[in-house]
């Protein structure tokens, strides 16, 4: 490394090592999560494919596929594109390139931890923090040295101003860390088996805290840092109201934290809770359509681009998911609709319309910015495949979410019906009965949206092969100067 | 039943809330919302587009 800048003075570099890595990991992980979620979905239609063996049951693959897409999918691309952002942004290197080694090592130990005990049976059987105790720990540690990494980055910055996409990966990163440490408090009786702190009610309370406030900070507020960024810069244009983005952070900041109770509705938990954490998911659909409209809105004026840029394509339709599945979650916390919904396929799809339109349709766009830029190209070696994933994506969403919408509507209806003698009219047989045309139709969605990621996977390949892996010099001059045009240089390693 | 968890997520929320304040507080006071158009530019006029001839 070191080519020498002005004066003499080797060139620092930005640190787009670790950003490659977590990069190809998304990739890698993209494909693993989602066949896993294809193949569950199969299960549902043929349960024969369980092959009558334990570690490829249903309740065993289902974590592993959640914890797949979400962790491991969704985290690796957080990884990269909060390390990446944070360094373009702050003009600056990573603060510690150790720390954030061990961030990629120590996180890539969790996921293989979990891909090899889930299967095997061994779960805390909470949603979402199924993992046992050591890889809890494990994950503590890695989550301790990102804080590290990121804060330390902030903290060195050479802007003055911190853009707001920072905002919103540091208190993803700041809110996990606590969500993450009081929901897995827990009792280890032996190496693979603990219980929790809390017990029945309590439990379900500090559970889904943890759960919704998963959803709203892993889920939600760190990609929207990815949109933050990503979608100015595909764009070509600055963000359409920054003042609104940051209304917009604060105020989720400030009120994501208490609608966890909606999940708990007609529950034994306290009327007023229930009560209180519907409220505030009502309240949250201002600031998530604020930045939803935001976030759109920056294209204006470069509406044409969305004919021939497949990148800003991928990053429109996520937010236009992104604004379905804020305004669908704020009604499905309505007691009366959730009366209905609950306990149905239409909180699968609801889930799948953020996951699979918002998520990953954000974090496509954003890695197919991402990754020709890490690897010293233009572009994605078959710009064509990038429109021919869009497609297959976006068909893959609406089969699934209509699907799921049907079936869950229609399993409410069915369970509630009762006859004049105030018998159930149907079954619960029945109603599983019934549900199988929408189960094929989903798993179907399932593949098209599988097929994509494989093509995406093609499509990496073929960018990367013997590509060299550039770290370009942080520019010299104070960017609050505005900064001269910076070079590129190769990597030594 | 009493809800025993909620003295343990409240004030955890509550403090959560506190350290949004500090920073919402420190933010505005930095002067790190006086300029809102530069800040929104600024990330346009780095380039991070590579440049295959140079490295």
């Amino acid at each position: 490394m070191g080519t020498t800048g002005t004066a003499g003075t080797p060139a620092e570099t930005f640190n787009y090592g670790v950003v490659r890595q977590f990069t190809i990991a998304t990739i890698f992980w993209g494909v693993v999560g989602m066949a896993v979620g294809v193949l569950i979905a199969s299960q549902l239609i043929w349960p024969e494919l369980n092959f009558n063996t334990p570690w490829l049951s249903y309740g065993r693959l289902r974590p592993l596929h959640t914890n797949g897409v979400i962790f491991a999918f969704g985290g690796s691309a957080l990884f990269a594109t909060s390390y990446y952002v944070v360094q373009r942004t702050c003009q600056v290197r990573l603060f510690s390139d150790k720390l954030a080694a061990f961030t990629f090592w120590g996180w890539q130990a969790v996921l293989v931890g979990a891909v090899i005990t889930l299967p095997l049976g061994y779960t805390s059987t909470k949603e979402y923090a199924e993992l046992e105790w050591p890889i809890d720990i494990l994950i503590t540690l890695v989550w301790v040295a990102y804080a590290i990494v990121f804060f330390g980055t902030i903290a060195k910055r050479r802007v003055k101003h911190i853009y707001v996409a920072n905002w919103f990966f540091g208190s993803y990163i700041l809110t996990i860390a606590i969500l993450h440490i009081f929901n897995n408090l827990e009792l280890p009786v032996s190496l693979w088996k603990s219980y929790s702190a809390y017990a029945g009610v309590q439990d379900a309370m500090v559970q889904w805290w943890y759960g919704h406030n998963a959803v709203g900070f892993f889920l939600t507020t760190s990609f929207l840092g990815m949109m933050y960024y990503f979608v100015p810069k595909q764009a070509g244009r600055p963000i359409y109201s920054y003042r609104l983005s940051i209304v917009h952070f604060w105020a989720l900041a400030f009120t994501y934290m208490w609608a966890g109770p909606h999940h708990l509705l007609y529950t034994s938990l306290p009327d007023w809770t229930q009560s209180l954490g519907m409220a505030f998911s009502l309240i949250l659909l201002a600031p998530s359509w604020g930045g939803m409209i935001n976030g759109i809105m920056t294209v204006s004026g470069a509406w044409h681009k969305l004919r021939t840029d497949p990148i800003l394509k991928f990053l429109v339709v996520a937010l236009s998911f992104y604004g379905m599945a804020t305004f669908e979650g704020s009604m499905m916390s309505i007691r009366t609709v959730n009366a209905l919904s609950h306990y149905t396929d239409w909180t699968v799809g609801h889930v799948h319309a953020g996951a699979l339109g918002w998520v990953a349709m954000i974090t496509f766009g954003s890695m197919y910015y991402l990754i020709p830029r890490l690897y010293g190209r233009e572009s994605m070696a078959r710009p064509d495949f990038i429109n021919l994933h869009f497609w297959l994506a976006t068909l893959g969403v609406v089969l699934y979410i209509a699907s799921m919408w049907i079936a869950g509507v229609m399993q409410g209806l069915m369970w509630r019906a009762t006859g004049e003698d105030g018998m159930l009219t149907y079954s619960f047989v029945e109603v599983v009965k019934s549900t199988y045309p929408f189960y094929t139709i989903r798993m179907i969605g399932g593949l098209f949206f599988l097929s994509g990621m494989g093509l995406m996977a093609w499509n990496t390949w073929l960018t990367v092969r013997g590509q060299p892996r550039v770290n370009p010099a942080v520019p010299l001059e104070s960017p609050d100067a505005h900064a001269a045009p910076q070079s590129a240089v190769p990597a030594s390693a | 039943m009493a809800m025993d968890a909620l003295f343990l997520l409240l004030p955890i929320s509550l403090l959560f809330v506190l350290g949004i304040g500090v920073a919402f507080w420190w933010a505005i006071f930095a002067g790190q919302f006086d300029d809102t158009r530069d800040a929104a530019t600024a990330i346009l006029d780095d380039d991070d587009r590579p440049h295959p001839g140079e490295a």
